[in-house]
Protein backbone atom coordinates (compact mmCIF):
# COMPACT_ATOMS: atom_id res chain seq x y z
CA UNK A 1 0.00 0.00 0.00
CA UNK A 2 2.73 2.57 1.28
CA UNK A 3 4.54 1.38 -2.36
CA UNK A 4 1.80 2.24 -4.33
CA UNK A 5 1.01 5.64 -2.68
CA UNK A 6 4.95 6.14 -3.61
CA UNK A 7 5.08 4.89 -6.70
CA UNK A 8 1.96 7.35 -7.35
CA UNK A 9 3.81 10.26 -5.97
CA UNK A 10 6.75 9.72 -8.06
CA UNK A 11 4.52 9.85 -11.58
CA UNK A 12 3.25 12.72 -10.74
CA UNK A 13 6.68 14.25 -10.21
CA UNK A 14 7.93 13.07 -13.48
CA UNK A 15 4.78 14.31 -15.03
CA UNK A 16 4.82 18.06 -13.27
CA UNK A 17 8.46 18.16 -14.48
CA UNK A 18 7.58 16.72 -17.69
CA UNK A 19 4.33 18.92 -18.52
CA UNK A 20 6.76 22.36 -17.29
CA UNK A 21 10.03 21.64 -19.40
CA UNK A 22 9.03 23.50 -22.50
CA UNK A 23 7.94 26.54 -20.58
CA UNK A 24 10.84 26.12 -17.93
CA UNK A 25 13.72 25.75 -21.12
CA UNK A 26 11.78 28.86 -22.68
CA UNK A 27 12.06 30.73 -19.58
CA UNK A 28 15.41 30.14 -18.96
CA UNK A 29 16.49 30.70 -22.91
CA UNK A 30 14.85 34.32 -23.23
CA UNK A 31 14.38 35.55 -19.34
CA UNK A 32 16.60 34.45 -16.25
CA UNK A 33 19.77 33.47 -18.66
CA UNK A 34 19.87 36.59 -20.30
CA UNK A 35 19.16 38.53 -16.82
CA UNK A 36 21.97 36.86 -15.79
CA UNK A 37 24.37 37.36 -18.41
CA UNK A 38 23.52 41.21 -18.63
CA UNK A 39 24.69 41.43 -15.41
CA UNK A 40 27.79 39.54 -15.99
CA UNK A 41 27.84 41.68 -19.13
CA UNK A 42 27.74 44.52 -17.35
CA UNK A 43 31.12 44.00 -15.14
CA UNK A 44 32.85 44.26 -18.57
CA UNK A 45 34.73 46.80 -20.47
CA UNK A 46 34.09 47.08 -24.28
CA UNK A 47 36.00 44.89 -26.37
CA UNK A 48 37.63 46.35 -29.68
CA UNK A 49 39.76 44.90 -32.08
CA UNK A 50 42.85 46.49 -30.34
CA UNK A 51 41.50 46.28 -26.57
CA UNK A 52 39.76 43.44 -26.09
CA UNK A 53 37.28 43.17 -23.12
CA UNK A 54 38.08 42.88 -19.62
CA UNK A 55 36.85 42.49 -16.15
CA UNK A 56 36.43 46.19 -14.77
CA UNK A 57 34.00 45.39 -11.46
CA UNK A 58 31.19 48.42 -11.38
CA UNK A 59 32.93 50.62 -13.69
CA UNK A 60 29.97 50.82 -16.31
CA UNK A 61 27.90 51.48 -13.10
CA UNK A 62 30.46 54.55 -12.27
CA UNK A 63 30.42 56.18 -16.05
CA UNK A 64 26.52 56.10 -16.18
CA UNK A 65 26.60 57.97 -12.89
CA UNK A 66 28.74 60.44 -13.85
CA UNK A 67 27.27 60.45 -17.31
CA UNK A 68 24.48 63.90 -17.57
CA UNK A 69 22.52 62.33 -20.32
CA UNK A 70 21.66 59.28 -17.81
CA UNK A 71 20.65 61.73 -14.99
CA UNK A 72 18.64 63.66 -17.65
CA UNK A 73 17.02 60.58 -19.08
CA UNK A 74 16.27 59.04 -16.00
CA UNK A 75 14.95 62.70 -14.60
CA UNK A 76 12.46 62.46 -18.11
CA UNK A 77 11.41 58.96 -17.22
CA UNK A 78 10.51 59.68 -13.46
CA UNK A 79 8.42 63.06 -15.11
CA UNK A 80 6.96 60.66 -17.81
CA UNK A 81 5.57 58.11 -14.90
CA UNK A 82 4.83 60.84 -12.80
CA UNK A 83 2.69 62.78 -15.20
CA UNK A 84 1.04 59.52 -17.32
CA UNK A 85 0.49 57.17 -14.50
CA UNK A 86 -1.76 59.70 -12.39
CA UNK A 87 -3.53 61.44 -15.31
CA UNK A 88 -4.47 58.21 -17.27
CA UNK A 89 -6.43 56.89 -13.68
CA UNK A 90 -7.99 60.05 -13.44
CA UNK A 91 -9.24 60.23 -17.31
CA UNK A 92 -9.79 55.91 -16.74
CA UNK A 93 -11.98 56.74 -13.51
CA UNK A 94 -13.75 59.48 -15.25
CA UNK A 95 -14.43 57.27 -18.46
CA UNK A 96 -15.56 54.15 -15.97
CA UNK A 97 -18.04 56.42 -14.39
CA UNK A 98 -19.63 57.25 -17.24
CA UNK A 99 -19.92 54.78 -19.15
CA UNK A 100 -21.49 53.04 -16.34
CA UNK A 101 -24.04 55.60 -15.74
CA UNK A 102 -27.14 55.92 -17.63
CA UNK A 103 -26.24 58.66 -20.44
CA UNK A 104 -27.47 58.78 -23.57
CA UNK A 105 -24.80 57.35 -26.66
CA UNK A 106 -23.31 55.35 -24.04
CA UNK A 107 -22.47 52.50 -26.75
CA UNK A 108 -20.28 55.31 -28.47
CA UNK A 109 -18.95 56.92 -25.73
CA UNK A 110 -17.53 52.92 -24.77
CA UNK A 111 -15.78 52.49 -28.19
CA UNK A 112 -14.66 55.97 -28.29
CA UNK A 113 -12.41 55.58 -24.88
CA UNK A 114 -11.34 51.73 -25.71
CA UNK A 115 -10.27 52.48 -29.26
CA UNK A 116 -6.80 53.58 -28.74
CA UNK A 117 -6.23 50.47 -26.55
CA UNK A 118 -6.31 48.43 -30.14
CA UNK A 119 -4.16 50.50 -32.17
CA UNK A 120 -0.51 49.90 -32.00
CA UNK A 121 1.83 52.36 -30.22
CA UNK A 122 3.56 53.47 -33.98
CA UNK A 123 0.16 54.14 -35.94
CA UNK A 124 -0.97 56.17 -32.72
CA UNK A 125 2.31 58.28 -33.04
CA UNK A 126 1.33 58.79 -36.51
CA UNK A 127 -1.86 59.93 -35.85
CA UNK A 128 -0.92 62.11 -33.80
CA UNK A 129 1.74 63.86 -36.01
CA UNK A 130 -0.63 65.54 -37.26
CA UNK A 131 -1.64 67.68 -34.59
CA UNK A 132 1.66 68.33 -33.92
CA UNK A 133 3.45 69.72 -36.99
CA UNK A 134 4.20 73.02 -37.05
CA UNK A 135 2.71 75.43 -39.17
CA UNK A 136 -0.29 73.25 -40.57
CA UNK A 137 -1.05 71.00 -37.76
CA UNK A 138 -4.41 70.77 -35.87
CA UNK A 139 -2.73 72.25 -32.57
CA UNK A 140 -1.42 75.00 -34.40
CA UNK A 141 -4.50 75.76 -36.67
CA UNK A 142 -6.35 75.76 -33.55
CA UNK A 143 -3.72 78.32 -31.83
CA UNK A 144 -3.77 80.36 -35.33
CA UNK A 145 -7.86 81.22 -34.67
CA UNK A 146 -7.21 82.54 -31.24
CA UNK A 147 -4.31 84.41 -32.52
CA UNK A 148 -1.42 82.22 -31.01
CA UNK A 149 1.74 81.64 -32.73
CA UNK A 150 3.31 78.48 -34.32
CA UNK A 151 4.66 75.89 -31.85
CA UNK A 152 7.21 73.71 -32.35
CA UNK A 153 6.08 70.93 -29.94
CA UNK A 154 7.82 67.84 -31.40
CA UNK A 155 11.10 70.23 -31.62
CA UNK A 156 11.38 71.94 -28.64
CA UNK A 157 13.27 70.93 -25.43
CA UNK A 158 10.25 72.34 -23.24
CA UNK A 159 7.27 71.02 -25.16
CA UNK A 160 8.40 67.53 -27.02
CA UNK A 161 8.31 65.42 -23.91
CA UNK A 162 4.82 66.76 -22.81
CA UNK A 163 3.67 66.00 -26.68
CA UNK A 164 4.77 62.33 -25.94
CA UNK A 165 3.54 62.06 -22.48
CA UNK A 166 -0.11 63.27 -24.07
CA UNK A 167 -0.20 59.95 -26.83
CA UNK A 168 1.04 57.83 -24.18
CA UNK A 169 -2.10 58.89 -22.09
CA UNK A 170 -4.70 58.79 -24.57
CA UNK A 171 -3.49 54.87 -25.30
CA UNK A 172 -3.86 54.25 -21.64
CA UNK A 173 -6.38 55.70 -20.07
CA UNK A 174 -9.28 53.93 -22.10
CA UNK A 175 -7.17 50.69 -21.03
CA UNK A 176 -7.43 51.34 -17.87
CA UNK A 177 -11.04 52.47 -17.60
CA UNK A 178 -12.00 48.60 -18.63
CA UNK A 179 -11.01 47.38 -15.15
CA UNK A 180 -12.76 50.17 -13.35
CA UNK A 181 -15.85 49.42 -15.30
CA UNK A 182 -15.51 45.56 -14.02
CA UNK A 183 -14.87 46.85 -10.64
CA UNK A 184 -17.77 49.40 -10.62
CA UNK A 185 -20.37 46.54 -12.09
CA UNK A 186 -19.35 44.47 -8.96
CA UNK A 187 -20.44 47.00 -6.17
CA UNK A 188 -24.06 46.05 -5.21
CA UNK A 189 -27.04 48.21 -6.20
CA UNK A 190 -28.31 48.58 -2.76
CA UNK A 191 -25.64 50.35 -1.47
CA UNK A 192 -26.52 53.25 -3.65
CA UNK A 193 -30.18 52.99 -2.69
CA UNK A 194 -29.28 53.03 0.72
CA UNK A 195 -26.98 55.78 -0.18
CA UNK A 196 -30.27 57.88 -1.82
CA UNK A 197 -32.57 57.00 1.44
CA UNK A 198 -30.06 58.78 3.78
CA UNK A 199 -30.06 61.70 1.19
CA UNK A 200 -26.49 61.30 0.27
CA UNK A 201 -25.61 63.66 -2.42
CA UNK A 202 -24.25 61.65 -5.75
CA UNK A 203 -20.02 63.73 -4.77
CA UNK A 204 -20.62 62.00 -1.17
CA UNK A 205 -21.46 58.48 -2.58
CA UNK A 206 -19.15 58.44 -4.93
CA UNK A 207 -16.20 59.77 -2.31
CA UNK A 208 -17.97 57.97 0.23
CA UNK A 209 -18.74 54.87 -1.35
CA UNK A 210 -17.17 54.12 -4.59
CA UNK A 211 -13.71 55.18 -4.71
CA UNK A 212 -12.57 52.84 -1.42
CA UNK A 213 -14.60 50.17 -2.85
CA UNK A 214 -12.49 50.79 -6.26
CA UNK A 215 -9.14 51.04 -4.44
CA UNK A 216 -7.32 47.71 -4.49
CA UNK A 217 -8.48 48.06 -9.05
CA UNK A 218 -6.42 51.83 -8.52
CA UNK A 219 -3.64 49.77 -7.02
CA UNK A 220 -4.03 46.93 -9.70
CA UNK A 221 -3.64 49.87 -12.00
CA UNK A 222 -0.68 51.25 -10.81
CA UNK A 223 1.41 48.53 -10.94
CA UNK A 224 0.36 48.21 -14.81
CA UNK A 225 0.80 51.57 -15.26
CA UNK A 226 4.10 51.50 -13.92
CA UNK A 227 5.42 48.86 -15.63
CA UNK A 228 4.47 50.22 -18.76
CA UNK A 229 5.99 53.81 -17.89
CA UNK A 230 9.30 51.69 -18.91
CA UNK A 231 7.74 50.00 -21.74
CA UNK A 232 5.68 52.09 -24.13
CA UNK A 233 8.53 54.32 -26.11
CA UNK A 234 7.83 53.09 -29.51
CA UNK A 235 5.80 56.34 -29.92
CA UNK A 236 9.52 57.89 -29.40
CA UNK A 237 10.74 56.31 -32.91
CA UNK A 238 8.28 58.10 -34.82
CA UNK A 239 7.44 61.77 -32.83
CA UNK A 240 11.26 62.89 -31.32
CA UNK A 241 13.80 59.76 -31.45
CA UNK A 242 14.51 61.21 -27.89
CA UNK A 243 15.15 64.64 -29.06
CA UNK A 244 15.71 67.46 -29.36
CA UNK A 245 19.08 67.31 -27.10
CA UNK A 246 17.64 64.20 -25.23
CA UNK A 247 14.78 66.30 -23.80
CA UNK A 248 12.41 63.37 -24.43
CA UNK A 249 14.70 60.45 -23.80
CA UNK A 250 13.37 57.59 -22.21
CA UNK A 251 14.94 54.90 -20.35
CA UNK A 252 14.07 51.69 -22.36
CA UNK A 253 15.13 54.24 -25.89
CA UNK A 254 18.68 54.59 -24.37
CA UNK A 255 18.87 51.42 -24.06
CA UNK A 256 18.07 50.44 -27.42
CA UNK A 257 20.05 53.54 -28.88
CA UNK A 258 23.18 52.34 -26.67
CA UNK A 259 23.19 48.69 -27.93
CA UNK A 260 22.12 49.37 -31.41
CA UNK A 261 22.77 52.89 -32.34
CA UNK A 262 25.82 53.09 -30.14
CA UNK A 263 27.19 49.68 -30.09
CA UNK A 264 28.27 49.81 -26.17
CA UNK A 265 26.53 46.73 -25.24
CA UNK A 266 28.12 47.02 -21.08
CA UNK A 267 27.08 50.18 -20.52
CA UNK A 268 23.39 49.18 -22.07
CA UNK A 269 23.94 45.90 -19.79
CA UNK A 270 24.37 48.24 -16.85
CA UNK A 271 21.47 50.42 -17.35
CA UNK A 272 19.05 47.20 -17.91
CA UNK A 273 20.10 46.32 -14.99
CA UNK A 274 19.64 49.29 -13.20
CA UNK A 275 16.12 49.05 -14.64
CA UNK A 276 15.56 45.18 -13.42
CA UNK A 277 16.17 46.23 -9.97
CA UNK A 278 13.72 48.89 -9.72
CA UNK A 279 10.88 46.57 -11.68
CA UNK A 280 11.71 43.86 -8.98
CA UNK A 281 11.11 46.58 -6.19
CA UNK A 282 8.07 47.18 -7.86
CA UNK A 283 7.27 43.45 -7.66
CA UNK A 284 7.87 42.93 -4.49
CA UNK A 285 5.83 45.75 -3.27
CA UNK A 286 2.85 44.13 -5.14
CA UNK A 287 3.73 40.33 -3.61
CA UNK A 288 3.17 41.93 -0.43
CA UNK A 289 0.27 43.69 -0.82
CA UNK A 290 -0.99 40.63 -2.46
CA UNK A 291 -0.04 38.60 0.47
CA UNK A 292 -2.04 41.12 3.08
CA UNK A 293 -4.74 40.41 0.46
CA UNK A 294 -4.98 37.33 0.58
CA UNK A 295 -5.01 37.16 4.45
CA UNK A 296 -7.71 39.40 5.19
CA UNK A 297 -9.99 37.28 2.68
CA UNK B 1 -31.45 68.51 -9.85
CA UNK B 2 -30.81 64.79 -11.41
CA UNK B 3 -31.71 65.37 -14.60
CA UNK B 4 -29.18 68.74 -14.90
CA UNK B 5 -26.69 66.52 -13.76
CA UNK B 6 -27.83 63.35 -16.46
CA UNK B 7 -27.10 66.72 -18.79
CA UNK B 8 -24.04 67.51 -17.71
CA UNK B 9 -22.56 64.05 -17.50
CA UNK B 10 -23.51 63.05 -21.27
CA UNK B 11 -22.58 66.42 -22.13
CA UNK B 12 -19.19 65.75 -20.90
CA UNK B 13 -18.53 62.07 -21.61
CA UNK B 14 -19.83 62.99 -25.28
CA UNK B 15 -17.30 65.46 -25.05
CA UNK B 16 -14.34 63.62 -23.97
CA UNK B 17 -15.36 60.71 -26.64
CA UNK B 18 -14.77 63.28 -29.20
CA UNK B 19 -11.45 64.56 -28.13
CA UNK B 20 -10.69 60.38 -27.94
CA UNK B 21 -11.55 59.96 -31.44
CA UNK B 22 -10.21 62.79 -32.91
CA UNK B 23 -6.92 61.97 -33.80
CA UNK B 24 -8.64 59.14 -35.91
CA UNK B 25 -10.93 61.27 -37.85
CA UNK B 26 -8.55 63.61 -38.61
CA UNK B 27 -6.57 60.71 -39.93
CA UNK B 28 -9.18 59.55 -41.75
CA UNK B 29 -10.07 62.85 -43.27
CA UNK B 30 -6.97 63.63 -44.13
CA UNK B 31 -5.80 60.04 -45.99
CA UNK B 32 -9.37 60.95 -48.09
CA UNK B 33 -7.81 64.24 -49.40
CA UNK B 34 -5.07 65.79 -50.80
CA UNK B 35 -2.68 66.72 -48.83
CA UNK B 36 -3.68 70.94 -49.15
CA UNK B 37 -7.28 69.87 -48.86
CA UNK B 38 -6.45 68.15 -45.54
CA UNK B 39 -4.80 70.15 -43.63
CA UNK B 40 -6.69 73.47 -44.93
CA UNK B 41 -9.87 71.42 -43.41
CA UNK B 42 -11.47 72.48 -46.88
CA UNK B 43 -14.79 71.10 -46.61
CA UNK B 44 -16.34 71.04 -49.80
CA UNK B 45 -13.40 69.51 -51.55
CA UNK B 46 -13.60 66.09 -53.28
CA UNK B 47 -12.52 62.65 -52.03
CA UNK B 48 -9.37 60.49 -53.49
CA UNK B 49 -8.38 57.14 -53.25
CA UNK B 50 -4.51 58.80 -54.53
CA UNK B 51 -2.85 58.44 -51.16
CA UNK B 52 -4.03 54.79 -50.65
CA UNK B 53 -2.57 53.88 -53.82
CA UNK B 54 0.59 55.90 -53.10
CA UNK B 55 1.04 54.21 -49.73
CA UNK B 56 0.42 50.69 -51.58
CA UNK B 57 2.93 51.26 -53.83
CA UNK B 58 5.97 52.52 -51.94
CA UNK B 59 5.99 49.62 -49.71
CA UNK B 60 5.32 45.77 -49.78
CA UNK B 61 2.54 45.85 -46.98
CA UNK B 62 1.13 42.75 -48.55
CA UNK B 63 4.73 40.83 -47.52
CA UNK B 64 4.59 43.11 -44.23
CA UNK B 65 1.10 41.75 -43.62
CA UNK B 66 1.64 38.14 -44.23
CA UNK B 67 4.67 38.47 -41.78
CA UNK B 68 2.63 39.83 -39.08
CA UNK B 69 -0.49 37.01 -39.68
CA UNK B 70 2.29 34.39 -39.32
CA UNK B 71 3.63 35.93 -36.27
CA UNK B 72 0.86 36.44 -34.57
CA UNK B 73 -0.25 32.41 -35.20
CA UNK B 74 2.75 31.10 -34.79
CA UNK B 75 3.13 33.19 -31.38
CA UNK B 76 -0.35 32.12 -30.66
CA UNK B 77 0.18 28.35 -31.28
CA UNK B 78 3.61 28.31 -29.12
CA UNK B 79 1.86 30.00 -26.29
CA UNK B 80 -1.59 27.98 -25.83
CA UNK B 81 0.90 24.54 -26.34
CA UNK B 82 2.88 25.69 -23.42
CA UNK B 83 0.71 27.53 -21.36
CA UNK B 84 -1.40 24.77 -21.43
CA UNK B 85 1.46 22.19 -20.23
CA UNK B 86 2.55 25.15 -18.02
CA UNK B 87 -0.83 25.99 -16.03
CA UNK B 88 -2.30 22.20 -15.71
CA UNK B 89 1.14 21.09 -13.75
CA UNK B 90 0.92 24.00 -11.78
CA UNK B 91 -3.24 23.63 -11.12
CA UNK B 92 -3.59 19.88 -10.87
CA UNK B 93 -0.07 17.66 -10.23
CA UNK B 94 1.88 17.47 -6.76
CA UNK B 95 5.57 17.63 -7.72
CA UNK B 96 7.88 18.92 -4.98
CA UNK B 97 9.65 22.33 -5.70
CA UNK B 98 6.10 23.37 -6.98
CA UNK B 99 5.87 26.96 -5.16
CA UNK B 100 9.51 27.55 -5.79
CA UNK B 101 9.31 27.38 -9.54
CA UNK B 102 5.75 29.00 -9.76
CA UNK B 103 7.69 32.03 -8.02
CA UNK B 104 10.43 32.13 -10.36
CA UNK B 105 7.60 32.08 -13.42
CA UNK B 106 6.04 34.92 -11.96
CA UNK B 107 9.07 36.81 -11.37
CA UNK B 108 8.94 36.74 -15.33
CA UNK B 109 5.78 38.86 -15.11
CA UNK B 110 8.76 41.96 -14.17
CA UNK B 111 11.48 40.43 -16.49
CA UNK B 112 10.15 42.20 -19.35
CA UNK B 113 10.88 41.06 -22.50
CA UNK B 114 11.32 44.18 -23.92
CA UNK B 115 14.34 45.12 -20.91
CA UNK B 116 16.29 42.32 -21.96
CA UNK B 117 16.71 43.13 -25.36
CA UNK B 118 20.16 42.99 -25.35
CA UNK B 119 20.75 39.60 -24.32
CA UNK B 120 17.77 38.32 -26.06
CA UNK B 121 19.08 39.07 -29.27
CA UNK B 122 22.27 37.65 -28.22
CA UNK B 123 20.23 34.58 -27.20
CA UNK B 124 18.21 34.71 -30.88
CA UNK B 125 21.35 34.78 -32.87
CA UNK B 126 22.88 32.23 -31.35
CA UNK B 127 19.95 30.08 -31.74
CA UNK B 128 20.47 31.12 -35.46
CA UNK B 129 16.85 32.71 -35.36
CA UNK B 130 17.91 36.39 -36.43
CA UNK B 131 15.69 38.07 -38.86
CA UNK B 132 13.02 34.93 -38.56
CA UNK B 133 9.42 34.75 -37.36
CA UNK B 134 10.23 32.33 -34.78
CA UNK B 135 12.83 34.59 -33.42
CA UNK B 136 10.82 37.01 -33.29
CA UNK B 137 7.80 35.12 -31.51
CA UNK B 138 9.98 32.69 -29.16
CA UNK B 139 10.89 35.11 -26.54
CA UNK B 140 6.84 36.05 -25.69
CA UNK B 141 5.74 32.08 -26.36
CA UNK B 142 6.46 30.77 -22.15
CA UNK B 143 4.66 33.94 -21.36
CA UNK B 144 4.14 33.80 -17.41
CA UNK B 145 0.36 36.07 -17.68
CA UNK B 146 -0.78 32.81 -20.00
CA UNK B 147 0.49 30.61 -17.36
CA UNK B 148 -1.13 31.99 -14.37
CA UNK B 149 -4.09 32.62 -16.55
CA UNK B 150 -4.39 28.61 -17.67
CA UNK B 151 -3.65 27.94 -14.22
CA UNK B 152 -6.46 29.61 -12.73
CA UNK B 153 -8.54 28.28 -15.19
CA UNK B 154 -7.68 24.79 -14.96
CA UNK B 155 -8.11 25.47 -10.72
CA UNK B 156 -11.75 25.92 -11.43
CA UNK B 157 -12.51 22.87 -13.21
CA UNK B 158 -14.27 20.40 -10.23
CA UNK B 159 -11.81 17.77 -9.13
CA UNK B 160 -15.23 14.90 -10.07
CA UNK B 161 -15.20 15.26 -13.59
CA UNK B 162 -11.33 14.37 -13.43
CA UNK B 163 -12.03 11.67 -11.01
CA UNK B 164 -14.47 10.27 -13.35
CA UNK B 165 -12.23 10.55 -16.13
CA UNK B 166 -9.69 8.68 -14.60
CA UNK B 167 -12.20 6.08 -13.72
CA UNK B 168 -12.77 5.48 -17.24
CA UNK B 169 -9.50 4.64 -17.81
CA UNK B 170 -8.05 8.51 -19.39
CA UNK B 171 -4.74 9.02 -19.57
CA UNK B 172 -3.52 11.80 -17.75
CA UNK B 173 -2.76 13.57 -21.41
CA UNK B 174 -6.37 12.75 -21.89
CA UNK B 175 -8.06 14.13 -18.97
CA UNK B 176 -6.07 17.21 -20.11
CA UNK B 177 -7.66 17.42 -23.36
CA UNK B 178 -11.09 16.13 -23.14
CA UNK B 179 -11.62 17.87 -19.64
CA UNK B 180 -9.56 20.86 -18.92
CA UNK B 181 -9.00 22.34 -22.19
CA UNK B 182 -13.08 22.45 -23.33
CA UNK B 183 -13.73 23.76 -20.44
CA UNK B 184 -11.32 26.42 -20.43
CA UNK B 185 -12.44 27.82 -23.45
CA UNK B 186 -13.37 31.11 -22.58
CA UNK B 187 -10.28 31.71 -21.41
CA UNK B 188 -8.40 30.73 -24.50
CA UNK B 189 -10.41 32.91 -26.33
CA UNK B 190 -10.02 35.85 -23.85
CA UNK B 191 -6.25 34.48 -23.93
CA UNK B 192 -6.11 34.79 -28.16
CA UNK B 193 -7.87 38.15 -28.48
CA UNK B 194 -5.10 39.59 -26.25
CA UNK B 195 -2.07 37.85 -26.94
CA UNK B 196 -2.95 38.73 -31.25
CA UNK B 197 -3.62 42.27 -30.12
CA UNK B 198 -0.36 42.57 -28.63
CA UNK B 199 1.74 41.24 -31.14
CA UNK B 200 0.31 42.72 -33.40
CA UNK B 201 1.50 46.15 -32.13
CA UNK B 202 4.03 44.99 -30.80
CA UNK B 203 7.15 46.85 -32.21
CA UNK B 204 10.71 47.32 -30.35
CA UNK B 205 11.36 43.68 -30.53
CA UNK B 206 10.41 42.74 -33.88
CA UNK B 207 12.50 46.08 -34.84
CA UNK B 208 15.72 44.66 -33.30
CA UNK B 209 15.12 40.84 -34.95
CA UNK B 210 14.04 41.58 -38.30
CA UNK B 211 16.67 42.55 -41.12
CA UNK B 212 14.58 42.04 -44.18
CA UNK B 213 11.03 42.33 -46.00
CA UNK B 214 10.49 38.68 -45.82
CA UNK B 215 9.76 39.09 -41.89
CA UNK B 216 9.10 42.35 -41.09
CA UNK B 217 5.94 43.05 -39.34
CA UNK B 218 3.77 45.52 -40.20
CA UNK B 219 4.46 47.92 -37.56
CA UNK B 220 7.99 48.02 -38.01
CA UNK B 221 7.22 48.17 -42.14
CA UNK B 222 5.14 51.32 -41.20
CA UNK B 223 7.74 53.09 -38.88
CA UNK B 224 10.28 53.02 -41.97
CA UNK B 225 7.57 54.09 -44.20
CA UNK B 226 6.56 56.73 -42.49
CA UNK B 227 10.13 58.15 -41.34
CA UNK B 228 10.75 61.63 -41.77
CA UNK B 229 13.64 60.92 -43.71
CA UNK B 230 11.67 59.41 -46.50
CA UNK B 231 9.43 62.89 -46.83
CA UNK B 232 6.54 61.35 -47.08
CA UNK B 233 3.30 64.10 -46.59
CA UNK B 234 1.00 63.71 -44.42
CA UNK B 235 -1.78 62.32 -45.83
CA UNK B 236 0.04 59.64 -47.17
CA UNK B 237 1.36 58.86 -43.64
CA UNK B 238 -2.28 58.67 -42.95
CA UNK B 239 -3.78 56.39 -45.60
CA UNK B 240 -0.37 54.08 -44.48
CA UNK B 241 -1.65 54.37 -40.89
CA UNK B 242 -5.35 53.72 -41.46
CA UNK B 243 -4.54 50.82 -43.94
CA UNK B 244 -2.06 48.97 -41.22
CA UNK B 245 -4.50 49.22 -38.31
CA UNK B 246 -7.79 48.66 -40.54
CA UNK B 247 -8.06 44.51 -39.85
CA UNK B 248 -7.46 44.77 -36.04
CA UNK B 249 -9.61 48.08 -35.93
CA UNK B 250 -12.48 46.42 -38.01
CA UNK B 251 -12.33 43.21 -36.20
CA UNK B 252 -12.35 45.06 -32.83
CA UNK B 253 -15.22 47.70 -33.19
CA UNK B 254 -17.72 44.05 -34.91
CA UNK B 255 -16.40 42.26 -31.90
CA UNK B 256 -16.18 44.93 -29.61
CA UNK B 257 -18.17 43.10 -26.59
CA UNK B 258 -16.38 40.44 -26.87
CA UNK B 259 -12.79 42.39 -26.88
CA UNK B 260 -13.79 43.99 -23.91
CA UNK B 261 -14.61 40.45 -22.22
CA UNK B 262 -11.41 39.16 -23.11
CA UNK B 263 -9.31 41.90 -21.58
CA UNK B 264 -11.24 41.69 -18.45
CA UNK B 265 -11.07 38.06 -18.18
CA UNK B 266 -7.55 38.22 -18.32
CA UNK B 267 -6.98 41.14 -16.33
CA UNK B 268 -8.74 41.11 -13.36
CA UNK B 269 -8.27 37.42 -11.72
Amino acid sequence: MRNTANLERRRQAIYGWLLLSPAALLLTFFAFYPSLATLWSSLFSRGTRRKPSEFVGPENYLDLMQDPTFWLVVKNNLLYAGVTIPVSIFFALAMALWANSKISARGFVRTAYFTPTVLPMIAAANLWLFFYTPGFGVLDQIGALFGLPSVNWLGQPETALWAVIIVTIWKEAGFFMIFYLAALQTIPTDLKEAADIEGASRWTYTRRIVLPLLMPTTLFIMVNALINSVKLIDHLFILTKGGPSDASKLILYYIWEMAFAFFDAPHAAALTILILLALGIVAAIQFFYMEKRTHYQ
Amino acid sequence: MNRLYQTLDSFGAILLAIIWVAPLLFAFWAAFHTTSDAVNFNLTSSWTLDNFRIAWEGAPWLKYFRNTFVLVTVVLIGQFIITTLAGFAFAQVKFPGKDLVFILVLLQLFILPEVLIVENYAMVSRLGLFDSVLGVGMPYMASAFGIFLMRQAFKSVPIELHEAARIEGCSWFGILLKVYVPLAKPTYLAYALVSVSTHWNNFLWPLIVTNSEDTRPLTVGLSIFGAPENGVDISIISAATLMSIAPLLITFLIFQRQFVQAFLRTGIK
